[in-house]
């Protein structure tokens, strides 16, 4: 089943023809009305012309997170705000960032959650939940807007409180569930200790993306669920949602390539990887018109699969994304960078302290515990320590600044595992 | 069926073309929209060859155009309709649609180009009635009929048109409208229109390119582009608020 048969089985040449069009029109645009490339640009000596083919992108510099960070709010908008209609954003402690949509790019948005929600198995007769945040996070939105695109009945579930989402599943029929794997996977438990036999829900589907998950997971999902599941990648950044997603073969995540350029590049070299290769997802919109993006170095380790699907879709996959480039870790869905547990650390406590984060699994939700050794530092109170004021501190600010609550322990000076002299920050237990 | 990369053309030390890409697949209508001075007319002129283009490929069905001759284009099934309709004006209607007929009869194929001659009759009958009148005394309207009437002379299986409704009445350009939509119905025409009536323009073709000073900014469906704030600001005279 398609959404778009003609854009997803397009032929290679008209598809690169379309998306060198694309490119040219979208530099033109960007070179004009984003200062931001336009000086980025006029610096490396490079205008839109001088992209002669697909191939050319390598000459053009790349956009990083940092990038947008920096020209917080609006800096990076290619259209005046009152053409824009949605606004969403992103938080994190090394700041915010903001992504806006025209009308276009909504339309365009939901049709290509559409190709997402129909490869994987979604028609208009079914009952489609969306378990994933709304609000200022691409992921809810993104997914509900595809699947009434699609015509299929939407339940705005939202994220949290599964009892109720069980509850509502049931009753309400659902027959395609939108999530986080590991929400699934809570999911799935949860129904299991509340003695529903999976036979009183009708669910068919599941669509699971926002975070990155493995095939034993996904077995044990479809099995605990009586589902096939499949995988969909997004960045809010370029898009949210709708970028790729599997189709029923489940052998990788077809890109939108008609709308967005996908190279994988290794981070350190930043030279691109030829097909196959393992290295770091970098993308290039070809038909936003509120927020272009030029080289958007995306982190995430993947690598596209060379060969033809059996499905009949011409856009290339991409491998499930199998890490990050940076040491960002997902726990329960919230991006957490070790570096910011680090600065956050370095406020609360009053100096330099070694810390590891020991991220587990043991029921379907991790479960994170980060470990602070006391330092040497005189500023060390060994007294608040003592009676856990300080652990709680830490706790507190970290729930409020990370949006995540960890459990905190704090271990004696040396204690804590090093590899060659230096502390390991991340001990990641999971096995996904 | 056309497929346009890198295309650079100008006159002289001008450049008016900067590196357009576009393509056409069978049996689509596209447009291409703009100001003046866009690049629209140069475009055209390049493909058909009564301009040397600078740089770049202009590939009609695989086979690169950049140097062939403007007669050797129409033989190869590319025909242009001029801005400003061209239509011998001293010469009545008859003669001026034979003339188009050239490939036809240079190929030995005079009783088809008569066929051709009483096809397009049909599909025009306003030319039939004025077969014997001089192009000269006709309407806008009528001369624009009979430029694309010529054109299709040469068995085009891609049309390209400059401004067809340049000049004509708000009517009569929706006339002229309806009939190139129809010749691709009738006679499985592709056709790139060039125009400055974005509005009507983009009412029949399925996608459109937007150029501005011979760059495309913008391309795609084109409801696409009738719903972008810039093309309804700049061609389709929608103001900041919205309103028409």
């Amino acid at each position: 089943m398609y959404w778009d048969r003609d854009k997803e089985c397009m032929d290679r040449e008209e598809l690169e023809q379309t998306q060198f069009e694309r490119l040219q029109s979208t530099l033109n645009r960007v070179y004009a009305h984003v200062p931001f490339y336009r000086k980025k640009f006029d610096r490396e000596g490079i205008t839109p012309e001088s992209v002669e083919s697909l191939s050319d992108i390598v000459r053009l510099p790349f956009t990083t997170k940092e990038d947008v960070l920096a020209n917080y709010p609006y800096g990076l908008f290619a259209v005046p705000l009152r053409e824009i209609v949605r606004i969403h954003s992103s938080s994190s402690t090394t700041g915010t960032s903001v992504v806006g949509y025209t009308r276009n790019d909504l339309k365009t948005w939901s049709s290509l959650v559409a190709r997402v929600l129909t490869a994987g198995g979604v028609t208009k007769d079914d009952v489609v939940q969306v378990s994933l945040g709304y609000g200022l996070f691409t992921g809810g939105f993104g997914l509900h807007y595809g699947a009434e695109r699609v015509g299929a009945s939407v339940i705005p579930a939202s994220s949290g409180n599964t009892a109720r989402q069980i509850q509502i599943m049931r009753d309400f029929k659902t027959t395609a569930l939108v999530s986080t794997p590991s929400y699934a996977m809570l999911i799935a438990d949860t129904i299991r200790e509340m003695g529903i036999p999976v036979s009183a829900l009708s669910l068919r589907y599941g669509l699971f993306g926002a975070e990155p998950w493995s095939e034993r997971m996904r077995q044990r999902i479809q099995e605990a669920l009586g589902i096939i599941a499949t995988d969909n990648y997004g960045i809010s950044a370029v898009l949210g949602p709708g970028i790729a997603g599997e189709c029923m073969e489940r052998k990788g995540l077809h890109l939108h390539e008609d709308h967005f350029l996908a190279e994988v590049i290794d981070p350190e070299t930043l030279k691109p990887l030829p097909a196959g290769e393992q290295g770091e997802l970098v993308l290039t919109t070809l038909t936003k018109e509120a927020f272009p993006m030029i080289r958007y170095r995306t982190r995430d380790l993947t690598r596209l699969l060379p060969e033809n699907c059996r499905c009949g879709r011409t856009g290339r996959r991409m491998s499930r994304v199998t890490g990050r480039t940076d040491d960002m870790l997902i726990i329960r869905g919230v991006n957490v960078f070790p570096s910011q547990v680090e600065s956050l650390l370095h406020e609360v406590a009053g100096g330099e302290s070694a810390f590891q984060l020991v991220v587990d699994r043991k029921g379907p939700m991790d479960e994170a515990t980060l470990l602070v050794e006391a330092g040497a530092d005189p500023s060390f109170e060994w007294e608040r320590r003592q009676t856990g004021v300080l652990a709680e501190a830490i706790r507190k600010r970290l729930a409020h600044d990370l949006g995540i609550a960890l459990e905190v322990k704090l271990a004696g000076e040396g204690t804590l595992e090093r590899v060659e002299g230096k502390v390991r920050r991340v001990v990641d237990r999971r096995m996904l | 069926m056309l497929r346009i990369r890198n295309l650079e053309a100008g006159y002289g030390r001008l450049k008016v073309l900067r590196k357009v890409s576009m393509h056409i697949n069978p049996g689509e209508i596209v447009t291409v929209i703009g100001a003046n001075g866009a690049g629209k007319t140069t475009l055209l002129r390049t493909v058909s060859g009564l301009l040397n283009g600078k740089g770049g490929e202009i590939l009609f069905e695989k086979r690169d155009l950049r140097n062939e001759p403007p007669e050797r284009i129409v033989f190869l099934g590319c025909s242009l309709v001029p801005e400003g309709r061209q239509v011998f004006a001293p010469m009545t209607v008859r003669e001026n649609l034979v003339l188009g007929s050239y490939v036809q009869y240079r190929r030995k194929r005079k009783a088809e180009a008569e066929e051709d001659l009483e096809r397009i009759f049909g599909l025009f009958p306003r030319l039939k009635e004025r077969e014997r009148q001089l192009a000269g005394t006709l309407s806008g309207g009528e001369q624009q009929m009979l430029a694309i009437g010529r054109s299709l002379l040469s068995r085009p299986r891609l049309l390209l048109l400059d401004e067809p409704s340049m000049g004509l009445a708000p009517l009569v350009a929706k006339e002229i409208f309806r009939h190139i939509s129809s010749l691709r119905k009738d006679l499985g025409l592709t056709i790139l229109l060039v125009e400055q009536n974005a509005r009507a323009a983009l009412g029949i073709a399925e996608r459109g390119y937007v150029l501005e000073t011979g760059r495309v900014v913008l391309q795609g469906p084109s409801e696409e582009l009738l719903a972008n704030r810039d093309v309804q600001r700049a061609y389709l005279g929608v103001d900041l608020n919205g309103n028409r």
